[in-house]
């Protein structure tokens, strides 16, 4: 029976010529990932248990990136801990201030993760880097910890959902808009326990960026992981960027499927999640008015590139509305640079909004954007549960950084086709 | 291995971020995470918990972020077990990582209702309702896991 891309990876990490679905296997992991939230814990962990060494210095990364630059005592403390941990282990790959990114955005920059890699990472995001052809998956900090110890993780091999992706996203429509489709198809656990492998004559038409995205939203739809096949795109990205060698893996011709779920791109209309699930979609057809409060462009699912310049052709000889707040986040500071060297971070401050240097911060109500009660934001982040911008009582509404941009600008939810006839993306 | 406490029902989808908020997880305290605890969810649920109750709810438990600190906020409260229909696969892994028995039970999830006493063998993957007499069955831990457990935690189990 054939394999699925990513039970081809996790055989070959398993020492195993095949697996099949629901085997329990061990693996061999290439990278250990945790920030300054989830490291603690799995610090604490390692301390708890005895263990005075990590597997490999180089296989393991800790980000500072979610309280950073430090809100308040706590974090920093929490930040010392792990400054310390990466010290005394001498940990290659410890991302501090100055140079740390957002992770899921910061890991694939730097090539460290390959295509053909197997990735655990104490944070939920860690699916992201499914985009470049590698397993990788969230975990929790005991995990973490075990993994840093041992350098190997238990998986129960996953099923999956083949995703068919057909022809080509119109103007304003991104990697954002077609994975909040998705989960607005097959709900928030549509893939509970579950692969999603995208494939399909339409893959070829989606940048990095756009595939980093849709990798990184595949947890909310209870996903495992999101993986896409390596091509041209994949490989141009990964010129003198990757770190190791990659191994290209590709689905078996007969792989199992539990179902197959077909998307025409082309058909794709911008969408929006609304409040308080990210299945919760609609299209930005069916809106309506609703107003903002605040926009919020970044994170680790928008926080690219592209999705700066995206943001600033729709800013570009613009004003912010009265009334709303509009914060950007670059990603990484690479990213934050290129957005300086482009022109991006002049219009944005001159359209009224502020340009932050990268931090998870609003994206899980932490800081540098929190919401007041009964406040409304659009956000280019990746979850609009209670609370999670800050008040029980506020609201998020998930979108593309173009939606973000518009609304912006509007100081309601808005197709950005409305301002920007004739101009170009 | 047995738990036996009254029950706290909750509904579908109930995700990380109101199990435990992130304005709280500037600290990796027990005490301190357990002291919010459901918090944006059910403010009184810190005030009504007692030591050995148990959480019930509907689909996908504990969606959304990785957050360990969830099911820590959890077991620190004083619950024995969470039964649910079907949890998210991250909050899966950790509470069992960190010695938190948790059941998969549609039926049991479904029937068995607010404030109702509930006792539960882990052996055998029974659950009882003292309340109105019902039993469910559930899938009992293989024996590794239940290792796990009883050890309070993944890291314990291993460590010399």
């Amino acid at each position: 029976m054939g394999m699925t891309m990513t039970q081809k990876i996790l055989a070959a990490h398993a020492g195993l010529e095949s697996v099949s679905a629901g085997q329990l296997i061990e693996a061999e992991l290439d990278l250990v990932l945790g920030n300054d939230i989830t490291s603690p814990v799995a610090i604490n962990e390692f301390e708890k248990c005895g263990a005075s060494s990590v597997f490999h210095k180089d296989k393991i990364a800790l980000v500072l990136d979610h309280f950073t630059p430090n809100k308040d005592i706590k974090a920093a403390e929490q930040c010392r801990q792990v400054r310390n941990f990466a010290n005394q282990y001498q940990i290659t790959n410890f991302f501090d201030v100055g140079q740390m990114g957002i992770e899921h955005a910061l890991l694939p920059e730097k090539g460290l993760v390959v295509p053909g890699d197997c990735v655990i990472g104490a944070d939920s995001h860690t699916c992201t880097y499914g985009a470049l052809g590698a397993f990788s998956t969230g975990v929790g900090s005991t995990d973490m910890a075990a993994g840093m110890i041992t350098g190997k993780a238990w998986f129960k091999v996953p099923s999956a959902i083949r995703i068919v992706l057909k022809n080509k996203p119109t103007k304003w429509v991104s990697g954002k808009d077609v994975i909040l489709h998705l989960i607005g198809r097959i709900g928030v656990d549509g893939a509970l326990y579950r692969s999603l492998e995208f494939t399909g004559s339409g893959v070829k038409y989606l940048s990095m960026d756009d595939r980093l995205c849709i990798a990184n939203m595949a947890i909310e739809a209870g996903a495992k992981n999101g993986i896409f096949p390596v091509d041209e795109v994949t490989l141009d990205y990964g010129k003198g960027r990757f770190q190791h060698e990659p191994v290209v893996y590709a689905a078996d011709e007969d792989a199992v499927y539990d179902e197959t779920v077909e998307i025409d791109l082309g058909k794709i209309r911008p969408t929006v999640a609304f409040p308080h699930l990210p299945e919760n979609t609609k299209t930005i057809d069916e809106v309506g008015k609703i107003k903002i409060d605040q926009s919020v462009i970044g994170s680790c699912t928008n926080g690219r590139m592209e999705d700066l310049r995206a943001a600033a052709a729709i800013l570009k000889d613009r004003k912010v509305a009265k009334d709303v707040r509009c914060i950007i986040l670059p990603g990484t500071q690479a990213i934050y640079l290129q957005a300086l060297r482009e022109g991006l971070a002049e219009i944005f401050v001159e359209a009224g909004a502020v340009f932050s240097t990268p931090t998870c911060g609003p994206c899980l109500g932490g800081h540098m954007g929190i919401l007041g009660k009964g406040e409304r934001a659009i956000s280019t982040t990746n979850r609009n549960f209670v609370g999670r911008m800050g008040h029980i009582e506020s609201e998020v509404y998930l979108a593309s950084p173009a939606v973000a941009a518009a609304s912006a600008v509007t100081g309601y939810i808005t197709d950005p086709e409305q301002l920007t006839e004739g101009v170009q993306k | 291995m047995k738990a036996h406490g009254f029950v706290h029902k909750y509904g579908d989808n109930v995700d990380t971020d109101v199990i435990i908020p992130a304005r709280y997880l500037n600290t990796a305290s027990h005490a301190e995470l357990a002291a919010h605890c459901m918090e944006d969810i059910d403010a009184d649920f810190v005030k009504k918990v007692k030591k050995g109750d148990i959480i019930v709810a509907a689909k996908n438990f504990g969606c959304g972020s990785s957050r360990e600190h969830a099911p820590i906020a959890i077991q620190a409260s004083g619950i024995s077990c969470v039964i649910a229909e079907t949890f998210a696969r991250i909050f899966y892994r950790n509470a069992i990582n960190i010695g938190l028995p948790i059941l998969e039970c549609p039926e049991a999830a479904r029937d068995i209702q607010n404030g109702d006493e509930v006792e539960i063998d882990f052996d055998n993957g029974v659950i009882q309702n003292r309340t109105n007499g019902k039993s469910y069955k559930a899938q009992p831990f293989p024996p590794f896991i239940q290792n796990i457990i009883e050890k309070g935690g993944l890291l314990n189990s291993i460590s010399k």
